[in-house]
């Protein structure tokens, strides 16, 4: 047999030959690059490996603004805020070494949060590869099982395919972080450049399938004949650009919709289909009546534990329709009757068309009955406390009735997380940015930096506990260099209150390490120039956060709350989420 | 129940990419048997057979999660029975022990062994089976002083296989054509990601 297939096709969109090439460094092939994928910021910090890119970086201060962060890490989060808000890709530079090592949790945190970033990582020169130069770490093999991608480039020539593929693979499919890391002699190389040429296909990868038809008509035909349907939305509906085709196959088929804790703002919180978050700690309704439903259909959510507890009690009586770009997902945790592996953006479409319109009254009201439950026995005192100690509910409360739901809220990791995704308004999408797959805590500061940067025009609420504010607190540097507009809402419990929680309840009160001491905020914040307030009292509260929405530029607000609050409901884990606990 | 099943993987020849299909195995602490890379029958495709021990469903979704890998054309998985293999494996014996103890003529034609160097001071074997039969040979030559022994991966060929060929014809192009389609990921009779 020959080896025919071996020769390529022509592809389709080959550029025209050129005989212009101009001799340039690799380094500005890495700027030339950007520039051609539309990149307006970088998140980074230099050091020795990557000072050739940082030169020519020089030259390009009108079309691209550089954001110097205090840690590589608030970098990458940056980047992934930026990212979130934006739906653009975000891209971070980083040195050699230690650079490189500390953008490891943030490719972990993209890597699983579907996040598309682009790093760049300057490497020793070609030759000292391996000999343990100064600054050399093996940050291909480091970061393998945390990228989507990545590659090392030790010749210029190769820089620019590199770039092309890098952004290609990032933002295609279920996009993810890639990292390239550059040799310092690829980027001192000088060689012939034909310009900069984007990447559209590569053979070995097929980012989205042709939707199969006969899924969708099975898929139909199983909604068409539900009596209980139940839909879950995650990230992939606002990762497709998919949420006007969601709300509309929703509306047609008239499903009540659950959403994880990624997936808050496809669908405005007001929506009369909106049924509420699914998860450990999630609403009442959505959890029981998973176990209740007759067909689940799950659009681009990945089934995650803290979304399913115990799998051998999870919805073991509902058929399943699972819509993924990834075909990975699909049977990974829930085995689906009805596979249905495409972009969302199509294959909603594709099956709102064969849907009857219908709507599940019945059904619905047995949500909203869950939810007066929940409401009696958790939300209202969470938000409207007769006692004198402020809780994290009354704060979002709070912020709800200022900013209208239209502001972007970046949550760190913890307690306040959940209370924040609980009961934050969002009008829109884009607006909930959570570190949800990893649970970063630190993730809060820098990524309301980035997300601040990616949509300059909304407010930019970054709320974390006191745990996770001092994990990245260095990043109020860079809020203070390049004045970035972030409101700051630090929730003080003193403790780190979702350990804490899980001592009380699991560990017979046994606090380990839990209690943490804080600094000064508001004298932290005033260091860096930027203005605070910190308050306990419940008649300040309003005023408060009327006064940081208000400030003209960046702004910390550090609210005192009760100290042992818990968060409710709550599935325990080993549970299944029929068994969710009120209290 | 877990099964021995051999895995085959055609893949672009990059740098690295053996070490992100091995942490796909190490990650899930799963033990890789044996591991091969070889070309393909098709030129610049390279191909890799694994073999481990696991569940249908756990390998199902191995070979979903190195499909995954960006330079990953595709992975099939097969039992046993769905696979024609062999293994190779070498031993060193001292000469005289054989040319003393052993009729040589009987030993080669009982194992289908084949003396592939032959010194004063030793001799090296070669035959190619499944494992029981390079193992039974140890057995054989264990008693004459056996100096070294090695086995190498298992390489394999899937019975029902018709190539690579128009595969990747397919995976060449930038819209996958309806025939990619109807093969890749739900077909019933590919076992790759049959659901």
């Amino acid at each position: 047999m020959s080896n025919v297939a071996t020769i390529a096709p022509e592809p389709k969109n080959a550029v025209p030959e050129t005989p212009l090439t101009r001799r340039i460094f690799g380094s500005e092939a890495v700027m030339d690059a950007l520039v051609s994928e539309g990149v307006d910021t970088i998140f980074g910090y230099p050091g020795g490996a990557i000072m050739p890119i940082y030169d020519a970086l020089y030259d390009y201060g009108a079309q691209v603004q550089h954001i110097l962060v205090r840690h590589e890490q608030g970098g990458i989060h940056a980047a992934q805020g930026y990212a979130r808000a934006s739906g653009k890709t975000g891209v971070v530079f980083a040195t050699s070494g230690p650079g490189a090592t500390n953008l490891v949790t943030g490719l972990a945190d993209a890597l699983i949060d579907s996040t598309p970033v682009v790093c760049i990582t300057g490497q020793v020169f070609a030759h000292l590869l391996g000999t343990d130069a100064f600054q050399e770490v093996d940050v291909i093999n480091i970061t393998m099982p945390v990228t989507k991608w990545n590659c090392q480039v030790t010749d210029a020539c190769e820089i620019p395919a590199a770039l092309a593929k890098a952004f290609y693979i990032a933002r295609s499919g279920r996009p993810g972080p890639v990292l390239v890391d550059i040799s310092k002699n690829a980027q001192l190389q000088p060689f012939d450049y034909e310009g900069y040429v984007p990447c559209h296909h590569i053979r070995s990868y097929r980012p989205k399938p042709i939707v199969r038809k006969e899924y969708i008509e099975q898929a139909a035909a199983l909604i068409n004949a539900a009596e209980r349907p139940f839909v879950l939305f995650g990230q992939g509906v606002i990762l497709g650009n998919a949420e006007r085709e969601f709300r509309e196959f929703i509306e047609k088929s008239g499903i009540p919709a659950a959403w994880t804790i990624l997936g808050a703002g496809a669908l405005p919180s007001n929506h009369p289909l909106n049924v509420g978050m699914l998860g450990m700690h999630g609403n009442y309704g959505p959890n029981v009546l998973t176990n209740e439903c007759d067909v689940l259909i799950a659009v681009g959510m990945r089934f995650d534990d803290r979304v399913t507890g115990r799998l051998d009690r999870y919805a073991k009586q509902a058929r399943v329709i699972h819509l993924d770009i990834d075909p990975a997902e699909i049977d990974k945790n829930v085995k689906s009757t009805v596979p249905v592996w495409g972009d969302c953006k199509e294959t909603l479409p594709m099956l709102t068309r064969l849907t009857q319109a219908r709507s599940h009254p019945d059904w619905l009201a047995r949500f909203r009955q869950h939810d007066a439950q929940e409401m009696e026995v958790v939300i209202h005192d969470e938000l409207n406390p007769a006692g004198e100690t402020l809780t994290m509910g009354e704060v979002i409360r709070i912020v709800n009735e200022l900013t209208g739901g239209d502001a972007i809220i970046v949550t760190d990791v913890g307690q306040h997380q959940m209370v924040a995704c609980r009961y934050a308004r969002f009008n829109g999408t884009r607006s909930n940015i959570t570190s949800g797959g990893l649970g970063t805590m630190g993730f809060a500061l820098p990524a309301a930096i980035g997300a601040k940067l990616g949509a300059p025009n909304r407010t930019v609420i970054a709320i974390a506990g006191d745990g996770g504010i001092q994990m990245t607190i260095q990043e109020l540097g860079a809020i203070q260099q390049f004045g970035v507009e972030v409101k700051i809402l630090i929730l003080n419990n003193q403790f780190l209150g979702m350990v804490r929680q899980w001592q009380q309840l699991f560990h017979d009160r046994r606090y380990s390490f839990v209690n943490i001491t804080s600094p000064d905020y508001v004298k932290v914040a005033d260091g860096y120039g930027i203005p605070g307030c910190s308050i306990s009292r419940r008649d300040e509260l309003t005023g408060a956060i009327r006064a940081m929405l208000d400030a003209p530029g960046a702004y910390l607000l550090e609210v005192m709350v009760g100290k042992e609050n818990n968060v409710f409901p709550m599935v325990p884990q080993g549970c299944g989420v029929a068994e969710i606990r009120l209290k | 129940m877990k099964n021995e099943f051999t895995i085959s993987v055609y893949t672009e020849n990059q740098v690295g990419l053996l070490n992100r299909i091995a942490i796909i195995f190490s990650r899930r602490k799963i033990n890789i048997e044996s591991l091969n890379t070889s070309p393909s029958e098709v030129a610049g495709i390279h191909r890799f057979t694994i073999v481990i021990n696991e569940t249908e469903d756990v390998v199902r979704k191995l070979a979903r999660q190195i499909e995954k890998q960006v330079e990953v054309l595709r992975a099939f998985y097969n039992a046993a029975d769905e696979i024609v293999w062999q293994e190779l494996a070498l031993y060193k014996v001292p000469t005289d022990e054989i040319t003393e103890k052993v009729k040589v003529e009987r030993l080669l034609r009982e194992h289908g062994a084949r003396a592939v160097v032959i010194r004063k001071d030793y001799t090296v074997f070669e035959t190619t089976g499944h494992r029981e039969e390079t193992d039974r040979l140890v057995k054989v030559l264990e008693p004459y002083g056996l100096i070294e022994f090695v086995r190498s991966a298992r390489v394999a060929i899937i019975k029902a296989s018709s190539g690579f060929h128009e595969l990747l014809q397919d995976f060449e192009q930038r819209e996958p054509g309806e025939e990619a389609t109807e093969n890749e990921y739900l077909a019933e009779n590919q076992r790759v990601f049959a659901m």
